[in-house]
């Protein structure tokens, strides 16, 4: 099993950036994804700044995937993505089926995110002769969903010509929209959003009525309130799951890499808690249930 | 420009088509469409049956197969295609690639709509799936302001619909998982939002709270009237603020921007609700014929007239209507 560091769906600033991949450089994950794939309007760190740290990054002995935006709306996005497709020198990751188009357009192979809408084989194989050469599920998506669709990749004889990767750890990026909810909760629109989620590094806590923590506001994203956690699932992956992504949450997820690693055989246990990890999606439950916490 | 409504039933669908539809979608009694809620939606029999009545009025039959195909299910989603196609409808309107690829192979004549559920957003997004599937209509997200629908609208190889009234939507639809998130039932997953089997309303001492898989989504004070826990509706609290955090219950209403989407040359504009009454798809139907008719007549002199306001706000949620992400204040 390999580890992967997803990209920050934060809006860090660039230093906080540079500090935390160069921890992550010295980090036991295998691969690094990174680049904004949120919102168009975070532009602290540049094109060339995203570069500068893959390459650190690659000559650290990482493999690099640049990520992309998961909702793209006007043309200056899609211009602007334009140059991380072409980048020359990562693999990327499409999280968006536009971005599967431009890449498919100049044969590039590509990662295909967690947020397309891939739920069976078919999807798979259409994907596969477009150039996809790893695919990390949806965030929905329970273990025996993907068992019966590997099953049916296998019986196409297609299930060795990809990865596959889940995203293992972190808030889940669970929604999308063109309101930004960070601005809206100072009560800003977006046009005048001041790009205040960098003041928030880890996003804004939405608590029920009840104080249950139930979502996490990330800018136009809404994400999961509770920290997703398939540390304990390990196990039952090996057949199945090439690659574990942890999304970053700060620099202790990094150390969460090791964890993960030192319980693949289910012989050092995670620690989880109620009301705040979950591992209900895998186990085909509701995203937020957690089995087998305390 | 079409008027397209949608129909839970027969009586609607005939209700849609005697107040000015021209087209009427409607959905088959299963999970493969993104309203699969009980007692609503076609059998096969009722499916030809409105596909006759549609056609001997010069109206069109849209049929939603717009969730996505389990792995274990499916030949469900091909025979629902088979079902559609086979029963007189004009168009599919499909999400998943595994659907598209069906319908295209197997009844290439029968048009191929892209459903809001697939998210296209982009000019990318459409080549991708137009490329593939030859499409006849793209039907738009409600995530994109007036301007990026214009701008969409001048180089799309593809016409476009857009939802000009009812529930709003302010997720990029078909990647909005905050349904399964609480009750593990996701319009791509199970065909519904907020399914009403996980929903409960209980009068408390603090008042009315509505509860979605047990989490309170929203209590309401005596002279509140409760409405549906739509989880994104919900009032919330951030830092001890407590409000709609993510957005009022409110419905989309674009009867104002009809020039605007007229001279954007929108193929159609479409009204959501296939789980709304007979007498609801009427009142809608109605307000939206005559509103069109006058645009189309003259766009120059076209203004919103106070009755229908009036009429759609009555029928919205919480009586209050936007224009939602087509304007920037809201977004």
């Amino acid at each position: 099993m390999k580890y992967a560091i997803g990209p920050v769906l934060w809006y860090w600033p660039t230093a906080t950036l540079e500090t935390f991949y160069q921890r992550a450089a010295e980090s036991s994950a295998e691969i690094i994804y990174l680049g904004e794939a949120v919102c168009s309007k975070r532009r602290a760190t540049s094109f060339h700044q995203w570069m500068d740290i893959a390459r650190m990054l690659a000559l650290q002995g990482k493999q690099v995937v640049l990520s992309t935006l998961a909702l793209l709306q006007s043309p200056s996005e899609v211009k602007e993505l334009r140059r991380y497709v072409e980048n020359g020198e990562f693999l990327l990751e499409a999280n968006d089926i536009g971005t599967v188009n431009m890449a498919a357009e100049r044969k590039l192979p590509f990662v295909a995110g967690p947020t397309l809408n891939v739920y069976n084989a078919q999807t798979l194989q259409l994907l596969l002769k477009e150039g996809m050469t790893r695919w990390c599920i949806p965030v929905e998506m329970s273990r025996d969903w993907l068992i019966q669709l590997l099953q049916q990749c296998d019986a196409a004889g297609v299930r060795e010509q990809f990865e596959v990767e889940v995203l293992g750890y972190g808030h889940l990026p669970l929604a999308l929209s063109a309101r930004c909810f960070t601005a809206r909760a100072e009560n800003r629109g977006k046009d005048d959003c001041q790009t205040c989620c960098i003041n928030y590094p880890t996003g804004r806590r939405v608590l029920s009525q009840e104080g249950q923590q139930v979502f996490v506001l990330n800018g136009i994203q809404t994400m999961s309130g509770y920290c997703y956690n398939l540390g304990n699932d390990l196990s039952g992956m090996h057949n199945w799951i090439d690659i574990v992504r942890l999304s970053p949450q700060g620099e202790s997820t990094l150390a969460e890499v090791d964890r993960f690693r030192a319980n693949e055989g289910g012989q050092a246990p995670l620690m989880m808690a109620r009301g705040s990890d979950c591992n209900g999606y895998w186990r085909r439950l509701a995203g937020m249930a957690l089995e087998g916490g305390r | 420009m079409e008027l397209l409504c949608p129909a839970g039933n027969l009586p609607a669908l005939k209700s849609a088509v005697e107040h000015g539809a021209d087209a009427v979608y409607v959905g088959l009694k299963d999970d493969t469409n993104a309203r699969h809620f009980a007692g609503l939606n076609f059998t096969d029999k009722k499916l030809a049956e409105a596909a006759r009545y549609l056609h001997q009025h010069r109206r069109k039959l849209h049929v939603a197969i717009n969730t996505f195909a389990h792995p274990d299910g499916i030949n469900r989603w091909q025979s629902a295609i088979d079902v559609a196609a086979q029963n007189g409808a004009d168009a599919l309107i499909l999400a998943d690639i595994a659907t598209l690829e069906y319908a295209a192979k197997h009844y290439p004549q029968v048009e191929r709509h892209l459903s809001v559920q697939a998210s296209a957003t982009n000019l990318q997004a459409i080549h991708f799936y137009h490329r593939h599937f030859q499409l006849s209509r793209v039907v738009l997200p409600r995530v994109l302001s007036m301007h990026q629908v214009k701008q969409l609208a001048r180089e799309t190889p593809v016409p476009l619909e857009v939802f000009a009234f009812g529930s709003l939507c302010i997720m990029a639809e078909g990647r909005c998982y905050l349904s399964s998130w609480l009750t593990g039932e996701s319009p791509n997953s199970a065909g519904a939002c907020s399914p009403a089997k996980f929903v409960r309303w209980q009068q408390t001492p603090k008042g009315m709270e509505s509860r979605l898989n047990e989490v309170l989504i929203d209590r309401y004070a005596p002279d509140e009237s409760a409405g549906y826990p739509t989880l994104c509706k919900g009032r919330y609290e951030v830092d001890n603020q407590l409000y709609h955090v993510l957005e009022e219950p409110t419905s989309l209403n674009t009867l104002s921007l009809l020039p605007e989407l007229l001279r954007a040359n929108i193929a159609s504009v479409k009204i959501e609700g296939r789980q709304r009454s007979p007498a609801y798809v009427a009142q809608v139907a109605k307000v939206w014929r005559q509103a069109i008719d006058r645009c189309m007549a003259s766009p120059e002199q076209y203004a919103v007239q106070e009755p229908w306001m009036q009429a759609l706000g009555e029928l919205s949620e919480g009586s209050q209507t936007t224009l939602g992400a087509y304007h920037r204040d809201w977004q």
